[in-house]
């Protein structure tokens, strides 16, 4: 989308304002940026901080033994273990049954179509307060204990309708004629979905599945409301936080942001290549 | 008739997913909402509808606070989110995409880390207040932990991507020539901004206040976390009878409350703003 919208404006507007305001407005945007940034770089620079104890307050100088020692705090390890595999069962769920919504909503015209709109759009943009509340009302009512299985049900329930709805963009631009020119040089209808329709709506599958797993490895409030006794990695680090947050929670945070950098500018690189 | 059927055999595995784990939750919740009882002898629903007016009339600081706070972080977010979505929209050239994805790196860190962060670097002794407060251009009690303005600042802070995306994406549909024509007309570069671009990006900023003042108003985390023990949100409540004090009945009514009430507001926004169909705008 927005490789497109560049190309379409690349010729400069003429008659442009005063240069000092385009000025201003440049340097106020880089200001922005760096106050957006500001807390993740101070969060990468404490992970290098060479402290003594627990406490990671004041800088100390400069050291890599939290990289070395990344697993040495046990819970926290278990906690970031529960992170990335919770996180991963609930990207293949909400892949699955979103990607499946989304071509039923971008092929079809059907019954019902209204009502599950609004059930998505509502599921996304309900207070995460009030739905983790609810499921928390309903575990407590069918007497489910809440932990792993809970975060994992959670997750894929918040993040499926995201992904559903960036599946459905995807499908709207496609023209149905491949599909069935698939179908009548004799594919069958799985064979059609394996070798033509999946491969064109690839872009948009992994787009919501990286979307559907940063918001299942972030989620806090949901989480926090369905977890039991489960840790995750924010739940660890709210409950921590009393006593100080160790480095290792800096390293890992770092490790994280950088691993997801990583997976969206692959991903950027394969949409454009698809083009 | 394989046809007909093709859409109901691919929604029906995600639908009932959210039927089960999203819409039979809220009835659950409304039918907890309307009962008596604790723990331990277990519920019964009664019809109880005092822990509504119970609810509002022990809570409602908080329930105004959170809307408060919710307003005044929304509409921060607006005002700084508009000019840098304009920048880069207008003037972004080759690069707006790096601009943008600049503006999102927030996102690869988790939102509770990026709180924590801010206590850390807002704290009264911490690396920002201290060198001010040791040249003597702050007065040495003076601290932003656990105030108001923190809470706010912190919303602002986390949401604010959330409301440069949407507008830049409404500025990038305005076509260039629309400016040119409104030039051509003798409009001044103030007089084109007012009466052609800015009514342009109204439904981006539209939903921009949809993706921030709901989650903003329910938010308990930044409030914890910077607020301290007098700024606490409505959504601090809910959570404490929740989880802590399992006042199950009580914290439901303040949940369909709150909901209520954004539901509420999202309404008279549209309405006020002339947007036909909400529903077209945010499943967008």
């Amino acid at each position: 989308m927005t490789a497109t919208t560049a190309e379409r404006k690349t010729a400069a507007p003429r008659r442009q304002r005063g240069r000092w305001s385009d000025r201003l407005l440049y340097g106020y945007t880089w200001a922005i940026i760096i106050w957006l940034c500001l807390p993740i770089a101070v969060m990468i620079a404490f992970g290098f901080n060479n402290t003594k104890g627990r406490l990671n307050l004041t800088w100390q100088g400069f050291t890599f033994k939290w990289y070395a020692q990344l697993f040495s705090v046990p819970d926290l390890t278990t906690a970031l273990v529960n992170s990335l595999t919770i996180a991963l069962i609930a990207t293949l769920g909400s892949a699955v049954l979103g990607t499946l919504i989304g071509l039923a909503l971008g092929r079809y015209r059907f019954r019902g179509q209204g009502t599950l709109n609004l059930v998505q759009f509502a599921a996304i943009s309900a207070p995460e307060t009030v739905m983790g509340a609810s499921l928390l009302s309903f575990f407590v009512q069918l007497n489910v204990g809440r932990g792993y299985w809970t975060i994992v049900v959670a997750h894929i329930m918040f993040s499926l309708s995201f992904v559903a709805v960036t599946v459905r963009s995807r499908v709207l631009t496609l023209d149905p004629a491949i599909d069935e020119a698939a179908r009548d040089l004799g594919a069958g209808g799985w064979t059609a979905f394996r070798l033509v329709t999946l491969p064109m709506i690839f872009p948009a599958v992994l787009a919501g599945s990286l979307l559907a797993f940063a918001l299942s490895i972030d989620d806090f409030i949901i989480t926090s409301f369905n977890s039991g006794s489960t840790l995750t990695f924010p739940l660890w680090i709210w409950g921590a936080q009393k006593n100080g947050l160790p480095p290792q929670v800096n390293v890992m945070g770092t490790l994280i942001f950088v691993a997801g950098i990583l997976l969206a500018v692959g991903n950027a690189v394969i949409a454009r290549r698809r083009r | 008739m394989r046809r007909r059927l093709a859409p109901y055999a691919l929604i029906l595995p995600g639908g009932l997913w959210l039927a089960i784990f999203f819409v039979v939750p809220m009835v659950v919740m409304l039918s907890f909402s309307l009962m008596q009882g604790d723990v331990v002898n277990g519920f019964r629903l009664t019809w109880h509808w005092q822990n509504y007016s119970e609810g509002l009339s022990t809570y409602d600081d908080q329930l105004i606070r959170s809307l408060i706070y919710g307003v005044l972080a929304t509409a921060a977010c607006i005002v700084l989110a508009y000019p840098a979505a304009y920048w880069i929209a207008f003037r972004g050239g080759a690069r707006k995409t790096t601009y943008l994805f600049l503006i999102l790196l927030p996102f690869f860190v988790s939102f509770v880390l990026r709180t924590f962060s801010w206590k850390f670097l807002l704290a009264d002794d911490g690396i920002i207040l201290s060198p001010l407060k040791d040249i003597g251009l702050l007065p040495q009690d003076f601290h932003v932990i656990a105030t108001g303005f923190a809470v706010v600042a912190g919303l602002t802070y986390n949401y604010l991507p959330f409301m440069v995306l949407p507008i830049y994406v409404a500025l990038e549909r305005v076509d260039p020539k629309m400016i040119e024509a409104a030039q051509d007309l003798y409009a001044s570069p103030t007089q084109a901004f007012v009466r052609v671009v800015f009514p342009l990006s109204l439904p981006g900023v539209f939903a921009g206040v949809l993706m921030t003042f709901v989650p903003v108003s329910a938010d308990y985390v930044n409030s914890t976390v910077l607020g301290g023990t007098n700024n606490t949100m409505i959504g601090n409540i809910i959570q404490n009878l929740y989880l802590v004090n399992t006042d199950y009945p009580q914290a439901a009514a303040l949940s369909f409350t709150l909901m209520a009430i954004l539901l509420l507001g999202i309404f008279l926004y549209a309405k006020a703003l002339g947007t036909e169909d909400v529903l077209e705008v945010a499943t967008r």
